[in-house]
C-alpha cells in the first residue's frame, strides 16, 4: 500500500488526534487480503509469481494462500487484493471459460480471456471487484503475453507488470532490468528463462524484506509449450 | 450473476436496459427504492467509500488550422501517486477521419470508445453514409446522459476532416462545446497558455505540429500527472495520419543543451564587446576566463 499523507495537515505539521466521541463505523464491503503478484512474458515462455500470505489489517490468516491460478494450459491469472472478490472473479472465469469450451468446442485463448475479462469486470463498474489482476499466458503464435487488469476492467498487454501491495516497489525494478529504463550503453540482450526465473526470486525476497503483507513463500507458474511448471520458493516468515 | 453490456439504440435506454449495474449495499438499503439509473437524488458512489482510486490525469488537446486537425496526448496513466502505465495510448481512431481523445478513468474510456466505434459503424451502415463530427458528439452526449450521476468523468474530445476540421468537446455532465483549440486534462491549463500563444489559422503543418508538440511537452513538464511520451495525429481530407511517438525526456535534454549553448553564445558576445569597449590592455576588465 502506498504511504499516506492522512497523518499529515495541510501546512505540513504534523496532525494533532483528539478524543471526538464515539465514531460510528459504516459496514465496509471491502477488506484489504495483501498480497503480490508479478507477470513476465519472454520470446516463448511466460512467468506468473505470486506470494502466499493472506493477511488482514495486523493478522495473518494463512500463510499458504497462493494468488495465482491456472485458468487454461496456456494461461494462468494472477489476483491480489480483497480474497472474497478473487475468488468468485476467478470462480466465474472458470464457468465462463467451461460455457465458451463447450459451446466453441476450444479453449479460450488468452487475448480473449483478457478481453473477457475487461467486461466482468466493467460490468461491476459501479461496485467495483476490488482485484488487480495480471494475466500471464501464451499467445496464438506461441509469445509470451502478459495483460494487466485495473480492479474496473483497464487493460493492456505488456512485457512485464506487477500488482498488488508491493507492486510500487517492484516495478521500477522491473523496468530497470527488463526494460533497461534508466540505464545507457547497455547490450540489451533478450531475457532467457533462467534469468527471468532467477530475477523473480530475487525481486520477491526484496519485496518481502520492505512490504509487510509479502511473505511466507513464493509459487511461480512457469508456461511454455510443454505446459505449466510450478516453483515454490520460501520468503521471509515475519 | 454478472452485468453483460450489450450495444443499443436509443430507444433501449429504459428500465429494462442492459446498462443496469449492481450497488454497494448501504445504498440499496433505503426503502422503496430500487438502484436505476434514472434516479436523480440517488447520490453517487462517493471517492471516499472506495478503497481504490481509478486512473486519472493527463493533458490532451486538439485544434483546427487550414490544413486539418491535430490532435496531440501525453502518454502516463497514473492511478493517486503511481504511475499505472508510462506508455499508455489516449487517443483512438474511430474511422479514418475521427478521433477521440480521452481523459478521466481508463476503464471508462476504453468502454466509451470501444461504444462509439460499434454505434458509429452501425449508423453508417443503417443510413448509408457516416455520420458526421456534430452527430458523433451529439450521440455521445445522449449515450453519456443516463451516467450523468454517477461520477465517471468521461470527456472526450472528437475531430473530423470531412465537413471541414472541426474539434468537439463532449463531458459526461453533458456539456458539448465546438471550438478552434479545445485542451483536456489536469495538465490543459499549460498546453492552453502554450496554444492561446502560438495558433494561428494560417499555419503550416510542420508549425501546427511543433506547436501541439510544444503544448504538451510544456504541460508534461509541470504537471506530475501527465508525462512520458507525446502522441501526435494529423487529420486531413485523406484521413489520419500519425507521428511517432516520442519520448519526451530526450526533448528536455536537448532544450537544456540548446540553453547552455545559448549562454555560452551570450557570454562570448558579450566578452567581445565589452573588449571592444574598454579597448586594449585596460587593467580594470573584470573578465576571468
Amino acid at each position: 500500500m502506498m504511504i499516506s499523507a492522512r497523518a499529515y495537515g495541510d501546512n505540513g505539521k504534523m496532525k494533532e488526534h483528539h478524543y471526538t466521541g464515539p465514531v460510528e463505523h459504516k459496514f465496509s464491503p471491502y477488506a484489504f487480503n495483501g498480497g503480490t503478484v508479478l507477470a513476465v512474458a519472454g520470446e516463448d515462455f511466460a512467468l506468473v509469481a505470486s506470494d502466499t500470505r493472506l493477511s488482514e489489517g495486523y493478522s495473518i490468516h494463512s500463510r499458504d494462500s497462493p494468488k495465482c491460478y491456472k485458468l487454461t494450459d496456456t494461461t494462468v491469472i494472477g489476483c491480489s487484493g480483497f480474497h472474497g472478490d478473487c475468488l468468485t472473479l476467478t470462480k466465474i472465469i472458470e464457468a465462463r471459460l467451461k460455457m465458451y469450451k463447450h459451446s466453441n468446442n476450444k479453449s479460450m485463448t488468452s487475448g480473449a480471456i483478457a478481453a473477457m475479462l475487461s467486461t466482468i469486470l466493467y460490468g461491476k463498474r459501479f461496485f467495483p471487484y476490488y482485484v488487480y489482476n495480471i494475466i500471464g499466458g501464451l499467445d496464438e503464435e506461441g509469445r509470451g503475453a502478459v495483460y494487466s487488469f485495473d480492479p474496473v476492467g483497464s487493460y493492456q498487454r505488456d512485457t512485464y507488470k506487477a500488482g498488488g501491495s508491493a507492486s510500487a516497489m517492484l516495478q521500477p525494478l522491473l523496468d530497470n532490468q527488463i526494460g533497461f529504463k534508466n540505464m545507457e550503453n547497455v547490450e540489451q540482450l533478450p531475457l532467457t528463462l533462467e534469468k527471468a526465473v532467477q530475477l523473480v526470486k530475487d525481486v520477491f525476497i526484496s519485496a518481502a524484506e520492505r512490504d509487510v503483507y509479502t511473505g511466507d513463500a513464493l509459487k511461480i507458474c512457469i508456461i511454455t509449450k510443454e505446459g505449466i511448471r510450478e516453483e515454490i520458493v520460501p520468503l521471509r516468515k515475519d | 450473476h454478472m452485468c453483460m453490456y450489450v450495444c443499443g439504440t436509443a430507444s433501449e435506454f429504459d428500465r429494462d436496459s442492459a446498462f443496469h449495474f449492481l450497488f454497494p449495499p448501504w445504498q440499496c438499503s433505503r426503502k422503496n427504492r430500487v438502484p436505476t439509473l434514472f434516479s436523480s437524488t440517488f447520490s453517487s458512489l462517493s471517492p471516499n467509500q472506495q478503497p481504490f482510486q481509478l486512473s486519472h490525469g493527463t493533458t490532451t488537446l486538439g485544434f483546427i488550422f487550414q490544413d486539418g486537425v491535430i490532435a496531440a496526448a501525453d502518454t502516463r496513466a497514473s492511478c493517486k501517486g503511481l504511475i499505472c502505465c508510462p506508455i499508455s495510448q489516449k487517443i483512438m481512431p474511430i474511422h479514418s477521419h475521427l478521433v477521440v481523445n480521452t481523459s478521466g478513468s481508463s476503464a471508462d474510456c476504453m468502454l466509451w470508445e470501444w461504444i462509439l466505434t460499434h454505434e458509429m459503424r452501425l449508423y453508417q451502415l443503417r443510413h448509408r453514409k457516416r455520420l458526421s463530427v456534430n452527430g458523433a458528439a451529439k450521440l455521445l452526449s445522449t449515450m453519456l446522459h443516463p451516467f450523468k450521476d454517477q461520477n465517471t468523468k468521461n470527456v472526450l474530445s472528437t475531430f473530423g476532416g470531412r465537413s471541414g476540421p472541426r474539434v468537439c468537446y463532449v463531458c459526461s455532465d453533458g456539456l458539448q462545446l465546438k471550438g478552434e483549440i479545445i485542451s483536456v486534462g489536469s495538465g490543459s491549463p499549460y498546453a492552453y497558455a502554450v496554444l492561446d500563444d502560438g495558433w494561428r489559422w494560417g499555419m503550416t503543418v510542420d508549425e501546427a505540429v511543433a506547436l501541439a508538440r510544444e503544448a504538451v511537452f510544456r504541460a508534461t513538464h509541470w504537471d506530475a500527472y501527465s508525462g512520458n511520451n507525446v502522441d501526435l495525429f494529423h487529420i486531413t481530407a485523406h484521413g489520419w495520419r500519425r507521428r511517432d511517438r516520442e519520448d519526451l525526456k530526450e526533448e528536455y535534454y536537448r532544450e537544456r543543451e540548446r540553453k547552455s549553448k545559448k549562454i555560452k553564445e551570450r557570454e562570448k558576445e558579450r566578452q567581445k564587446r565589452e573588449g571592444d569597449e574598454l579597448g586594449e590592455g585596460d587593467i580594470y576588465s573584470v573578465h576571468c576566463g
